[in-house]
């Protein structure tokens, strides 16, 4: 009973108010980054440096009207945004913070697939949410994301295929003790599948450049246009804890988990002085960095684009990857 | 080991339990000063005529059976993938039939112009 249930709960309760903490931090330094490459300050009001900006918007997010259109599905309308957080919250379930069982919740031998298919779900409450507005404009934005992301999905999930042939398992922590035990990053072994899943995964977070979902000049505020107060702060929670968990992934399958840099070398073992999940942490917020400069350098895609380069670029080249990492494999 | 999956069955309970949670703070708490105008769909400004359940592209239909055609068949590469030790050259070329016989599929649907937005 106390390993079973309460000892987990205990982790749940920790790692859900991580995620949330992480979440608000996220949105702040998202909007500190993009003003700094405007030659802005950002927030600056809510304490130092606007630091506290962090906890006002939650707060003022939670006290804002929340209005039920009169044409809504009243119903639908409350559980899209429940059905869009719940898988991105749930993903967290796999994701090893370390070494030690103390730091996952859960190792299933099917974590990589449980992550795909958790963070498919999502597409329906952005379908629904759309749907049960009965608006137009969230109409035709929840089609448009829900075909992105579907589209984007087959080049993540063929290219995941290839890194499993890599590692010979589908959990998440043998995927990292794999490299350590090649005393290699898998960035430098697959980095075409690194590409493709950086890509697809900008793509299915709908972050930009490929933010047309979201697109203010043409759809108004997107699928979530209707929506306010709580209900949208659960579609926003839900977007940016999606964005966590992408980095997380390609921290895990690419950048050596929670390993330190440099796994096999014994003289840079001072860098063990860090705790392993420290290292997690501090490499998946590199990667979210990495989100927000490209949302402030590049410019939008046009949707046929978008579409094109999904299905006529990415497809492709995943499967020309999955092939030779197959060849490779058998010959070497 | 069904037991590893008590925790993440926890999780997900957690979750819907914290959604709702916060929905039903929020409820207690908000403000709620609502008129007719303010909950008209939001059509920039000018009055909504038509219903918004209309026809639209017939595109996004296909992209969905593209989508369903391909991802089931990427799941069946998974647990290739996983046993590919025990497979050796076997697994590899049966494989490559498994995907020639995919490629087929797709270059189909691209010259029948099914990948194609405009």
């Amino acid at each position: 009973m106390l390993d079973t249930v309460v000892i987990p709960l205990l982790k749940i309760a920790v790692l859900v108010n991580a995620v949330l903490v992480a979440v608000t931090f996220l949105v702040l330094m998202e909007r500190k980054v993009i003003a700094w490459a405007q030659s802005r300050l950002g927030p600056m009001r809510v304490g130092p440096y606007g630091i506290l900006q962090a906890i006002a918007d939650p707060i003022k997010l939670i006290l804002k009207e929340d209005i039920t259109p009169v044409k809504a599905d009243r119903h639908v309308f409350t559980l899209a945004p429940i059905m869009s957080l719940v898988p991105a919250l749930v993903v967290f379930a796999v994701v090893p913070f370390g070494p030690d069982p103390l730091y996952y919740i859960g190792d299933i031998n099917v974590g990589l697939l449980f992550i795909i298919s958790v963070t498919s779900i999502g597409v329906y409450g952005i379908i629904l949410g759309g749907w049960a507005s009965n608006s137009k404009y969230p109409l035709l934005a929840s089609l448009r994301a829900s075909a992105q992301l579907i589209s984007y999905e087959i080049a993540v999930t063929m290219t995941l295929v290839s890194v499993i042939l890599t590692t010979g398992t589908l959990s998440l922590v043998g995927i990292v003790e794999a490299q350590q035990e090649s005393g290699i990053w898998f960035a430098f072994i697959q980095p075409v599948a690194l590409v493709l899943i950086f890509i697809g995964g900008l793509a299915e977070t709908n972050r930009a450049p490929f933010d047309l979902p979201e697109a203010e000049t043409e759809l108004t505020g997107g699928f979530h246009t209707e929506y306010s107060g709580m209900r949208f702060a659960l579609f926003f929670l839900a977007e940016y804890a999606n964005m966590i968990v992408i980095s997380a992934i390609v921290v895990l399958m690419f950048f050596g988990g929670w390993l330190r840099p440099f796994p096999n070398i014994a003289f840079l073992g001072f860098l063990d002085l860090l705790p392993a999940w420290i290292w997690f942490v501090g490499k998946v917020f590199l990667f979210l960095y990495v989100f927000i400069w490209i949302r402030a350098t590049l410019p939008r895609y046009r949707y046929d684009q978008l579409m094109s380069l999904g299905w006529k670029v990415l497809i492709p080249v995943a499967i020309g990857n999955l092939v030779v990492t197959g060849v490779f494999k058998v010959v070497f | 080991m069904p037991e590893a999956y008590i925790p993440i069955f926890l999780f997900i309970l957690v979750a819907i339990g914290f959604a709702i949670f916060t929905l039903m703070v929020s409820r207690l708490v908000h403000a709620s000063r609502v008129n007719k105008v303010k909950l008209e769909p939001y059509e920039c400004g000018i009055e909504p005529l038509t219903d918004a359940r209309d026809r639209y592209s017939v595109r996004y239909y296909l992209v969905a059976m593209l989508f369903v055609i391909f991802d089931v068949e990427t799941v069946f590469m998974f647990p290739w993938a996983v046993i590919m030790d025990e497979l050796a050259l076997f697994g590899l070329i049966e494989m490559l039939v498994f995907l020639f016989i995919l490629v087929i599929g797709y270059v189909y649907a691209w010259r029948k112009g099914a990948l194609d937005w405009a």
